[in-house]
């Protein structure tokens, strides 16, 4: 019983940290009709910035994960919408994915290059020490985990239904036109779409990567375990894709504890395609019309 | 281009392909032939993708699928051109079973199943060490022989793959000529009239994934033979991504992007050998800035260079819009 709470636990900390990816996808989903497929890329790329921060500029890390997140909103927010996104969305979703797709390998392959192809250990942010929660030994760094990226989601929440911003952004992404008409500034409401995922990105980046070391190929299958959360939750809904990350991460754990671990990386794999089949607009979706 | 012009220079770039290899090293046939295989993969893929719009991420796996078929029954001891159909087949089989559920929903969805479909193969590839080889891969396998004519020979096989090409563009000229290859035409070009003109789009997409996908495993049948050594790391998610590039580089929906596209990806790195680790850096920017600024892929710049010196009269705008992606 208590290694079943044992790997539960530690199963929703990782789980948070993919709902926290899965949410900016949808976001930017809604908003732009972005499937980013350089998502994953986008959350393996914030933890360089903060080490380029410490190495090269010498920064304590504290001022180093400020600067992070500020290079991330910039480079995967206010870049990554005009130079890519702004031009290539009128030739169409198709091209605009493959151009993601080219993205990805970009981003990539240039850290490879230009940083290292080793994995390079990442200061972690909290301390390591066990504790122990009804007979279950969980690392502090995991409850962490788990409590402040479920902050960041009540906080985003908030944002999104409490705010006149917020509102305008909900707006927005249901209805473009006439959000447009009521006088929201559609334009700048998508813009602040695109910070908002390159912000989830970095956090999540710097919560994730002390336990996976940072490396190159981090982003591969942490973008496709995104897209696959955001699916298996519903598309477009955020609490969905909260849903969906912290089952993914519990599954996960639950499989390579009890079930099999050669087979562990199938598991969201299946569960995508079951949910597909029996239940298309996810779980916690509501289904959109289907556009011929 | 009228249609004198056209068959004359199809006939020369096919002398050009019999010409090409000729006194040339074992690496240069080498790397044609290969730029063959990948041509036939692209080209299965630009059925999908440029014909029926939908993405396809799971081309590498059906190379899989095709390769190991083919490898497991010619080391057994088939002759390879009995091995390949069912190669074929199983291709066809799997396409279907794995486009139905995917197609049934909206949008993109084809792009994430065989996302996760390309990885779960790779998993499988990797695991079952007892029929595949696990990550060792197999080896030996024999390359055809039809008596006369043995494939052992570097040139040889190379001219056998030639001849597999050219059946395989002309089968898929007749498809994409045939009544279906016309619906999957219209389905890209307006799926909301095609579905009011009776055309059963769901249908319709399905069987263009499926015969893609059939593609895809021919160049796996090809391949094995080739390099005579298959394992699980050839056959990843980075090579189906490689391949859909191919398609778009080249110019999704033109019969002969493909071949352009394949060609580009193949012969690139060959030529920037001298940048080094770069090599993966350039090209991806540069797909990046040719989407920004030409969408339809190297095809569309000649027929914007073509429509700059050499201007038709245009008779209806609407008419001469070429392929294009959505």
């Amino acid at each position: 019983m208590s290694q079943f709470l044992q790997v539960l636990l530690s199963g929703l900390a990782t789980g948070s940290i993919y709902a926290l990816v899965a949410i900016g996808f949808t976001l930017v989903w809604q908003a732009a009709q972005t499937v980013n497929f350089a998502q994953g890329e986008f959350v393996m790329l914030p933890a360089f910035f903060v080490l380029i921060g410490m190495s090269v500029f010498g920064m304590p890390l504290w001022i180093a994960l400020i600067f992070g997140l500020a290079i991330s909103i910039v480079v995967l927010g206010v870049l990554f919408k005009k130079m890519i996104v702004e031009p290539i969305l009128p030739h169409g979703g198709i091209t605009l994915i493959i151009a993601t797709m080219a993205l990805g390998i970009l981003l990539k392959e240039s850290v490879k290059e230009f940083y290292s192809a080793e994995a390079q250990p990442f200061p972690s942010l909290f301390p390591g020490d066990p504790i122990n929660v009804f007979g279950a030994v969980l690392s502090l760094q995991d409850v962490f985990n788990l409590v402040i990226s479920l902050g960041i989601v009540v906080l985003l929440t908030l944002f999104l239904n409490r705010t006149r911003t917020g509102r305008c952004m909900q707006a927005t992404a249901q209805n473009p036109a006439v959000a447009e008409i009521l006088g929201v500034n559609v334009k700048r409401m998508i813009l602040y779409t695109f910070l908002i995922n390159a912000a989830l990105a970095a956090l999540a980046s710097f919560l994730i990567t002390p336990v996976y070391l940072a490396k190159f190929s981090n982003g591969e299958t942490l973008g496709l375990i995104a897209f696959i959360a955001a699916i298996v939750g519903g598309f477009n809904q955020i609490r969905g894709a909260i849903a969906g990350g912290l089952l993914i991460g519990v599954l996960d754990n639950l499989t390579a504890a009890y079930v099999t671990a050669q087979y562990r990386a199938a598991l969201p794999l299946v569960l995508l395609i079951v949910i597909i089949l029996v239940r298309p607009q996810g779980i916690l979706g509501t289904s959109e019309g289907r556009t011929v | 281009m009228n249609a004198h012009i056209r068959k004359i220079s199809i006939l020369a770039l096919l002398a050009l392909a019999v010409l090409a290899p000729l006194g040339q090293g074992n690496y240069i046939v080498y790397v044609l032939t290969s730029w063959l295989i990948f041509a036939i993969a692209a080209m299965g893929l630009n059925l999908t993708l440029g014909y029926a719009g939908q993405i396809s991420l799971a081309q590498a796996s059906f190379m899989a699928i095709g390769a190991y078929t083919t490898a497991l029954l010619t080391l057994s001891g088939w002759h390879w051109m009995l091995a390949m159909p069912l190669g074929l087949t199983a291709c066809f089989v799997v396409g279907l079973l794995l486009g139905y559920p995917a197609l049934r929903v909206k949008g993109h969805f084809l792009a994430f199943v065989t996302l996760a479909f390309n990885t779960l193969v790779f998993l499988v590839l990797r695991n079952e060490d007892w029929l595949t080889g696990g990550s060792y891969g197999l080896v030996g396998m024999p390359r055809p022989d039809f008596g006369l004519f043995k494939t052992m020979k570097q040139l040889h096989f190379y001219y056998f793959t030639l001849g597999i090409t050219v059946l395989a563009a002309l089968a898929m000229w007749g498809i994409v000529r045939s009544p279906w290859g016309r619906a999957f035409k219209a389905l890209r070009e307006n799926p909301i009239r095609a579905e009011s003109l009776g055309v059963d789009t769901r249908r319709i997409t399905l069987l263009a994934f499926a015969i893609g996908s059939v593609y895809g495993g021919l160049a796996g049948a090809l391949i094995t033979p080739l390099v005579q050594f298959i394992e699980p790391g050839s056959f990843g998610l980075a090579h189906s991504l490689r391949i859909l590039l191919m398609v778009v580089v080249g110019g999704a929906g033109y019969f002969f992007g493909p071949f352009l596209g394949a060609g580009v990806v193949i012969l690139l790195p060959e030529i920037l050998r001298f940048t080094e680790g770069y090599y993966l850096i350039i090209y991806s920017a540069l797909v990046i800035v040719m989407l920004v600024f030409v969408p339809t892929g190297l095809i569309g710049v000649w027929g914007r260079i073509r429509e700059r010196f050499w201007p038709r009269q245009q008779v209806r705008a609407d008419m001469s819009e070429g392929a294009r992606l959505k």
